[in-house]
């Protein structure tokens, strides 16, 4: 049976402390780069700070993780790339990045709505005497091509490597979970197989305070986020371009 | 290049000038070619830095992924449609009334697509990887569709160039071009057709490479079949413009040359057809962006308005484009009264010109920093000096390959019994 792999972040327990994006860069060997700028830099998870857009007493501010959201209809990314470096597995659902056969024309971040595709601008590197602690199960990537989260690819196949020992044709959840969930302090992402019913994830992804961003654009994204403030969901879910429209309309209402 | 002429020069390189053209001295030619090689060789320079060092010497990021290149490669492509349009005219539709400039418009096109080429493959991360769009294409990609058509049409332009070339007054001489010429120029009908074909998608498919992107909904348009409406406006504004640049192009050699090269009546006629064509492109563009702002960005869940409230990409610059470098030019140009005036005529080419570049700096570089999250900021984006540089250095290359191309061949063919002082 195929699985549908995705996530609900929530966001009313982000304190946008970063661990997500240190394990993530750590598992899956993102280059350091010290040159690099907030818009040059590899960020597979980014926490983005939020505001409703108010001053002083009125303000408020959220931490909204953004990742490659696995969008599962019409996959932008995938339906653009001229040498199908991008594919979904449609095992998983996952969509995955072959950077071996990437081009890196850029096509796939340009057609990305959410930012989530990163490009290598320079040759890795890192601090010296810091690849000694890169992960062996995870191919650094070259200059010149690109590169996004992958819902730690490598911990699926040492899942999968488990099961068949086991003899098992099913992964057990529990052996696959992706780096950011792990170190999250405050556990507020949660992973799990959106194609079946009984998973809590897939539950909570119907929660009334569950969304999805840009999900009317109809690209069926598999990353849901969850938050009891209406401003918040009405801010990710505005069609607006700004952000302080998005929390006046909620004053407003 | 002033009018100097050369009647029994004991340089050599009289020699290679064709018989009873007039050019001027080979010292004047190198002296008008020493500043545009200058900036040839600062365009390899800063490419080379980009293809050594990598694309973190360009001010492109991972927001603005496409910038000053792709804008530009769109522009001249556009621009150097006149080859593929002027070859479509002439065999095709057997309008032998341009054929006076059909060598010109062959070497325009294969300026702009060999220089397009050139800057796509600094453009890539990986270009020694280019052939993998070959190997394993993906069928549902634009790209895959520009990849293919461009890399086919710049072939076909080769082999139209070919015979151009071959025609030199010393090359002539050599019996086996001479026959290869012939048998080449006999194949030239069929290629005006291939060519035609190829251009027809690689200039659709180029404006469906923005509209097919759902994720950007101030450049996704819906369409017919797989083609998004910018696929059919491109085509439309490629083959409108593309005349005008023709003009433009032949105006400023007889100014620099200080030669009259081909009749006025061809440049009329190049402005009617390219008149007409602007005005149809005008009214198709009016109305896909009327069901853009009505029908499809609302149903996305979009509010249309508000992406022209980001300075300085207000609502003027669709009114620059719709009325300004649109229906002006296309009045300009196919009016017969205002087509007379010579300086009408080529201000209208001008605006036809800059409403074509206009167009693709809206669909690349605005779609680009245009907001998609709601909680997203306007982005900016300046080139770097490598970008500029790049792109003058293939601005260069296109000076250096016409102005050897116009003294040594013979670009401008009068027409059987027509006489002009052409200097071919």
């Amino acid at each position: 049976m195929s699985a549908r792999y995705g996530m609900v972040i929530d966001l009313d327990r982000c304190t946008g402390c970063g661990a997500c994006m240190v394990a993530c860069a750590a598992e899956n060997n993102v280059a350091a780069l010290p040159q690099a700028t907030a818009r040059t830099g590899l960020t597979p998870m980014l926490v983005r700070k939020v505001s409703n857009g108010m001053e002083g007493g009125a303000r408020r501010e959220v931490f909204i993780p953004i990742m490659c959201m696995h969008c599962e209809h019409d996959t932008p990314c995938v339906r653009v790339c001229p040498q199908q470096a991008v594919e979904v597995d449609k095992a998983t659902g996952i969509v995955m990045q072959v950077p071996q056969r990437c081009l890196g024309c850029r096509y796939c971040m340009t057609a990305c709505p959410y930012h989530a595709r990163y490009f290598n601008w320079w040759d890795p590197s890192w601090p010296s005497g810091m690849e000694k602690s890169l992960n062996p199960g995870v191919a650094t990537r070259m200059r010149g091509v690109v590169e996004k989260c992958n819902l730690c690819h490598a911990r699926l196949h040492s899942a999968k490597e488990k099961a068949a020992a086991q003899g098992k044709r099913e992964i057990d959840l529990a052996d696959y979970v992706p780096a950011c969930l792990e170190a999250c302090p405050t556990g507020a992402i949660r992973f799990g197989n959106l194609a079946d019913p009984r998973d809590p994830v897939t539950q909570e992804s119907h929660s009334p305070h569950a969304f999805r961003l840009l999900a009317r654009i109809g690209t069926e994204p598999k990353v849901y986020y969850k938050s009891r403030k209406a401003w918040v969901r009405a801010l990710a879910e505005s069609v607006s371009g700004r952000a302080s429209e998005a929390a006046s309309e909620v004053k407003n209402v | 290049m002033s009018s100097t002429t050369i009647t029994s020069s004991p340089l050599a390189d009289s020699r290679w000038i064709a018989r009873g053209a007039e050019r001027t001295t080979l010292s004047r030619f190198l002296l008008w070619l020493a500043p545009w090689v200058g900036l040839l060789a600062l365009g390899v320079y800063a490419a080379g830095l980009c293809l050594y060092y990598g694309l973190n010497q360009t001010n492109m990021d991972n927001r603005f992924a496409f910038g000053l290149w792709i804008f530009l490669d769109l522009g001249i492509i556009a621009l150097g449609a006149g080859a593929f349009f002027t070859g479509f005219l002439v065999y095709i539709l057997k309008r032998v009334d341009l054929r006076p400039v059909l060598n010109t418009a062959v070497v325009v096109g294969f300026i702009c697509y060999s220089g397009a080429v050139a800057i796509l493959m600094i453009d890539v991360g990986q270009p020694l990887r280019a052939w993998f769009t070959f190997w394993h294409p993906n069928t549902h990609s634009m790209l895959t569709e520009v990849t293919f058509c461009i890399s086919c049409y710049l072939l076909v332009l080769c082999l139209e160039y070919i015979p151009i070339v071959l025609r030199n007054r010393q090359l002539r001489k050599l019996p086996s071009f001479l026959v290869f010429e012939h048998q080449l120029h006999k194949l030239v009908p069929v290629l005006a057709g291939i060519g035609t074909l190829l251009s027809f998608f690689h200039q659709g498919s180029l404006g469906g490479l923005y509209g097919v992107l759902r994720g950007r909904p101030f450049a996704f348009r819906q369409g017919f079949f797989i083609w998004p409406s910018t696929f059919f406006l491109f085509i439309l504004s490629a083959i409108a413009t593309g005349p005008s640049f023709l003009m433009l192009v032949t105006a400023t050699v007889e100014k620099v040359t200080g030669r009259h090269l081909v009749v006025r009546e061809v440049y009329r006629r190049l402005g009617s057809i390219s008149g007409v064509l602007l005005a149809i492109y005008v009214a198709a563009k009016s109305i896909d962006t009327l069901v853009w702002l009505n029908v499809t960005s609302p149903s996305e869940g979009f509010a249309p308005w508000q992406f022209y409230m980001h300075k300085p990409f207000g609502l003027p610059i669709l009114f620059a484009e719709i009325a300004l470098f649109g229906l002006l030019p296309a009045f300009l140009l196919s009016y017969r009264r205002a087509a007379m005036h010579r300086g009408w005529l080529l201000t209208g080419a001008a605006l036809a010109c800059g409403g074509v570049l206009l167009n693709r700096f809206v669909l690349t570089v605005q779609t680009l920093a245009l907001p998609t999250l709601s909680f997203d900021e306007f982005l900016r984006y300046t080139p770097s000096w490598q970008e500029v540089a790049s792109f003058a250095g293939v601005i260069a290359y296109g000076v250096i390959i016409y102005s050897l191309s116009y003294r040594y061949l013979p670009l401008f063919t009068p027409l059987k019994g027509e006489e002009h002082v052409s200097g071919d």
